[in-house]
């Protein structure tokens, strides 16, 4: 029995910070469905200068769809950028599928002199942050004049070394016999990879998925550098646009966004952990 | 002998060709678009801007002279070590009782969505807690109205210092749940024998956790500490959205120095700095991972 309470204390201590993190969603959630009013009356004195605290209800006195219907109907700029959006997502995410997945089971399958060093290499690349290599990325893209372009954001990306340690993650878990008995057996090394390397490695490939989406759904300081045409921007950029006195708005786009990210979490959160883990392995 | 040693060669020769043809396609892109840029970059560090004549290590000593470069750098370091710490502590704190669930699935879902949530979409949910009349102060305010123990709480979070604890608090929100995954994995795999054999010869709870669980973390740590810090960087989008460019000095890191000088095109300074940070940085994983080996 005092086991049992204790279990309870335990949850309880666990849930609360819990609940403090969820809390911004059921800020948006409610919020997206306020009228304009009763919004500008909560959240004026906060934004407008006033001396009351911000206030909030957890069912709104006035429920409405209307900045659904004004987000969804009559504001086309937001297809574009939630359309550029998934344009650079999609193409960032099968770049990588095509570069780094052969790259990771060269590592994980092959070990000759220097491919150490080398992967060593790459484990330093994926540690650097994006303003290390801004200047770097602006002058290559300069010079190929990729500038205020979609690929400006792509190629960089695509060729970015993180998704390669985390595949590898995956490929080292297939067993080395299999690869030899493979060979003996008369099978080419593209098929080993097609055949063995693929289907025993997946998890590693939809953890790198699950992951990449969520960071490239969320992509700004890239497109913040290299775009100077709003009309190119993802979605990332553009809520922040929308001022307070579009509260309503704003959140529901905010909402919208958070969509396909929280689609991609619950689908593949086991597929998020197991790339988390994955990220970890040590070499 | 001999023979076998031809075989190996042989075998090391056959092995080599595909691992460059795999690699080829990432290696070429890497090359052409980090490597060489980053040597380019190497040499323009010793240029001026515009011109390009060679200055020596002049561009250094003007950011080390830089009283912006030298705020950035002070912040950065500083909101590394406080916030570094910090999470691997809470994410170890949550993930001790959390090992001991049979279903801890869903309470590390609730702590692993920050991890899904885009910056874009929590601004505006941060401007509402920490403005002046924000929720966190309304909170504190009825605190101390049912306490009776201090008046209304009227602090601007974002204009005041406090500012970096606002970053710290959204850095921890944003990545706790990935360090619980982690250390949950590290402290799953240990065998339950040791544990069980350790509590026969009679050691208590304390002493279970202080000679078998943390002990047998260790490679758990480093991974944490430099994923971690990978992440620590991008916190300069919660910086960016909440503040803008030029934010309260206390939160004023090298990410926005970065990217201010990229706006004015002040590539000189950039190059020596990113040099540099990227010679701190090198510096710092090559500690890491010699520690990394001595575990091992």
């Amino acid at each position: 029995m005092g086991r049992k309470i204790k279990k309870g204390i335990t949850a309880a201590f666990l849930l609360l910070p819990a609940l403090l993190i969820c809390f911004p969603v059921f800020l948006i959630l409610t919020g997206s469905v306020m009228d304009s009013i009763e919004l500008g009356q909560y959240l004026g004195p906060v934004f407008g200068g006033g001396e009351d605290f911000i206030r909030w209800k957890l069912i709104p006195d006035y429920p409405t769809f209307e900045h659904y219907g004004r987000l969804l109907f009559l504001t086309p700029s937001f297809f574009v950028l939630f359309w550029n959006s998934v344009k650079m997502v999609g193409c960032i995410l099968a770049g990588q599928l095509l570069v780094g997945v052969p790259a990771a089971w060269a590592f994980a399958a092959y070990r000759v002199r220097g491919s150490q060093t080398l992967f060593a290499l790459y484990v330093v690349l994926m540690l650097l942050p994006f303003q290390v290599t801004m200047l770097s990325s602006y002058l290559v893209l300069d010079r190929l004049m990729l500038l205020n372009t979609h690929s400006a954001i792509i190629l960089p990306a695509v060729f970015s070394t993180f998704p390669i340690f985390l595949c590898y993650g995956g490929f080292r878990q297939v067993p080395v016999q299999l690869l030899e008995a493979a060979r003996i057996d008369g099978a080419g090394e593209l098929r080993i990879f097609l055949e063995i390397g693929l289907p025993l490695g997946k998890s590693g490939l939809l953890s790198t998925m699950v992951l990449g989406f969520l960071e490239y759904w969320n992509l700004m300081e890239q497109p913040l550098a290299f775009l100077e045409e709003k009309a190119l921007w993802p979605l990332s950029l553009y809520l922040p646009e929308i001022s307070w006195m579009q509260a309503g708005f704003a959140l529901c786009a905010s909402f919208i966004t958070l969509i396909p990210a929280a689609f991609v979490f619950v689908l593949g959160q086991d597929y998020l952990e197991q790339g988390i883990i994955y990220s970890g392995l040590k070499e | 002998m001999g023979y076998r040693r031809r075989v190996r060669l042989l075998w090391r020769s056959k092995k080599a060709l595909p691992f460059l043809l795999f690699l080829l396609p990432s290696f070429a892109g890497v090359t052409a678009f980090v490597l060489l840029p980053f040597l380019d970059v190497m040499k323009r560090s010793m240029q001026t801007a515009v011109t390009g004549e060679f200055t020596g290590i002049k561009n250094y000593d003007v950011i080390f002279h830089n009283q912006a470069f030298l705020l950035a750098v002070g912040n950065t370091l500083r909101f590394t070590f406080v916030c570094i710490p910090l999470l691997v502590l809470v994410g170890l704190l949550i993930a001790f009782p959390l090992s001991g669930f049979q279903n801890a699935g869903l309470i590390k879902s609730v702590y692993l969505f920050p991890l899904a949530m885009p910056t874009a979409t929590i601004v505006l949910v941060w401007k509402m807690v920490f403005y002046r009349q924000g929720f966190f102060n309304l909170a504190l305010t009825r605190l101390g109205e049912a306490t009776g123990l201090w008046g209304p709480v009227t602090v601007d979070y974002l204009a005041t210092g406090a500012s970096f604890w606002v970053l710290v608090a959204s850095y921890l929100w944003k990545n706790t749940g990935y360090t619980v995954v982690l250390w949950l994995a590290g402290i799953l795999s240990i065998p339950k024998e040791y544990i069980e054999a350790a509590k026969v010869d009679g050691a208590g709870r304390w002493k279970c956790i202080r000679h078998i669980i943390l002990p047998n973390l260790k490679g758990s740590f480093y991974t944490i500490v430099i994923l971690s810090f990978l992440n620590s960087f991008k916190i300069y989008r919660e910086a960016y959205l909440v503040a803008g460019s030029y934010p309260q000095e206390d939160i004023y890191l090298l990410q926005h120095l970065f990217n201010n000088w990229f706006v004015n095109m002040e590539f000189d300074k950039m190059a020596a700095a990113a040099v540099c940070v990227c010679a701190v940085l090198l510096v710092a994983i090559m500690i890491l991972q010699r520690l990394w080996d001595q575990e091992a």
